[in-house]
């Protein structure tokens, strides 16, 4: 299992790398696709695979494709490519590099204070994870289920059409 | 030595099998078509015209496989790759018998859920990367459609969850010794159903190539044996709809006298031919009004089935 971690981890480092630094949208996008399975496979090695499952389904699979779908609706030409490039210029990187390398050397602080922990690889099947869910936690997945509803809410607003403007149309 | 050979066995075998049943589904397709449109469809290669098949097969792999010119060339080859190994994988956690399965998971059912999210990548990436009007269009009703369909296909199965009480296939085939969850489960089939025929993105619904209005739609740039694969990957899907009906609502290998494999191949058979008849007898709907029934009718049916479900099971304790 521990290989598979660290295989799993290192593509998922390497292909979010490639989203950053390709120029194309959707090649981006699809690496980040890659990305997304990469950590659901490092959430099956460390002992949960209704996590990973999920993973796949909801990030990979259906929020991704969102992405995918509006991407392709803007139908971005060559220009794009040119911008991002623009945008990726060497000066960029030092700002990023620098917050990257404090935050670094905290991790690596925090790993050396504490004496390394292996994460526990009993396994958390879907069973435990509901019983979680809808026992301690409950509160979380009410309040999180009504900020969902209050985003479906301004979406539909936002989609809505006036009926007077809809006639007007003549619709 | 034979913890390694079996399993190796299994997949060869299943993987043999399901590209044979996918290539003469074509020829039954054709044939069935044809009697019930009152006509004879192929029939002068081979016996029955069995070998029909072969000669089509013959022709596909000889045929030149050109990329245009204006596309996006590493997308473009991947995207019918993916059809073909996610419905693949989707095949790893079906039981076929007792004895014939190729990884027994505990989240089974999450796995083919996320296999058929993941295949939706196929249509929407071709769609995309063939850079041309009609390709676009059919992709970008591929994701809405799928998208939308994937929704509650997930929400349909819920209710067979939690009569077996577990994600495992396995062990939602054994809970059905004693009654099949068609019965118990029947909004929820139904649901299943049509939300399967919407992610194999076959008649009625197949909306992503409506070939009247989109030339083929996703796969109009593709051809020779990149479009073999679009085309077998839709057959394999029907396959794997069928066999999870089969195994899900109707009791998959279970059935008196016949050996299990028997009985597992009948029903998915039926179900196989439920999907054939449905395309000669249904007209594509508008593509509003395929969205229109996904949101409004099939979406609150689901939850309907899945809120009675849960209160029928908390009463009965």
């Amino acid at each position: 299992m521990n290989d598979l971690f660290y295989v799993s981890a290192a593509v998922a480092i390497l292909s979010t790398v490639m989203v950053i630094t390709k120029l194309n949208a959707v090649h981006a996008l699809l690496y980040l696709i890659i990305s997304l399975l990469a950590i659901a496979l490092v959430f099956y090695s460390l002992g949960a695979p209704f996590v990973a499952a999920l993973e796949v389904i909801i990030y990979a699979g259906a929020i991704m494709v969102l992405f995918v779908f509006v991407i392709m609706m803007l139908n971005l030409g060559p220009g794009s490519a040119e911008q991002e490039k623009w945008m990726l210029s060497p000066g960029m990187w030092i700002g990023p590099v620098v917050l990257v390398i404090i935050l670094m050397a905290e991790l690596v602080y925090a790993l050396a204070r504490s004496a390394l922990r292996m994460p526990g690889i009993a396994m958390v099947g879907p069973r435990q994870v509901g019983i979680a869910l809808f026992g301690p936690y409950l509160i979380g997945v009410e309040l999180a289920s009504m900020l969902l509803l209050a985003g479906l809410v301004g979406a539909f607003h936002l989609g809505r059409r006036d009926k007077q403007q809809a006639i007007g149309e003549g619709r | 030595m034979n913890s390694i050979v079996i399993p190796l066995v299994i997949i060869a075998g299943v993987l043999l099998a399901l590209t044979t049943i996918s290539a003469g589904l074509i020829w039954l397709e054709r044939r069935l078509l044809a009697l019930w449109q009152d006509r004879y469809g192929p029939n002068r290669v081979g016996p029955f015209g069995l070998l029909q098949v072969l000669a089509d097969m013959i022709k596909i792999f000889s045929k030149e496989d050109w990329i245009p010119p204006f596309a996006d060339k590493p997308v473009f080859v991947l995207a019918p790759a993916i059809i073909m190994i996610t419905v693949f994988m989707a095949f790893t956690v079906i039981p076929f018998t007792p004895g014939i399965q190729v990884v027994d998971l505990n989240i089974g059912l999450l796995f083919f859920l996320a296999m058929s999210a993941l295949g939706v990548y196929s249509v929407v990436l071709a769609g995309w990367a063939s850079n041309s009007k009609y390709a676009l269009l059919g992709g970008m009703r591929a994701a809405a459609q799928m998208v939308s369909y994937e929704v509650f296909m997930g929400l349909s199965l819920m209710g067979v969850v939690m009569l077996a009480g577990s994600f495992n296939i396995r062990d939602i085939v054994e809970a059905q010794r004693g009654l099949w969850f068609c019965i118990p489960q029947f909004p929820g089939l139904v649901i299943f159903f049509i939300a399967g025929v919407a992610e194999t993105h076959r008649l009625p619904f197949d909306l992503p190539e409506a070939e009247n209005e989109l030339v083929a739609g996703f796969h109009a740039e593709y051809s020779g044996i990149k479009f073999g694969m679009f085309f077998v990957g839709e057959y394999l899907g029907m396959t794997l709809i069928s066999a999870l009906i089969t195994t899900l609502f109707f009791g998959g290998w279970l059935g008196p006298v016949l050996p299990p494999v028997v009985w597992f191949l009948l029903k998915t058979f039926i179900f196989i031919c439920l999907f054939i008849l449905l395309r000669a007898s249904y007209p594509r709907p508008r593509f509003d009004q395929l969205m229109a029934l996904g949101w409004k009718v099939m979406l609150p049916a689901a939850l309907l089935n899945l809120a009675v479900t849960g209160g029928i099971l908390l009463a009965a304790g």
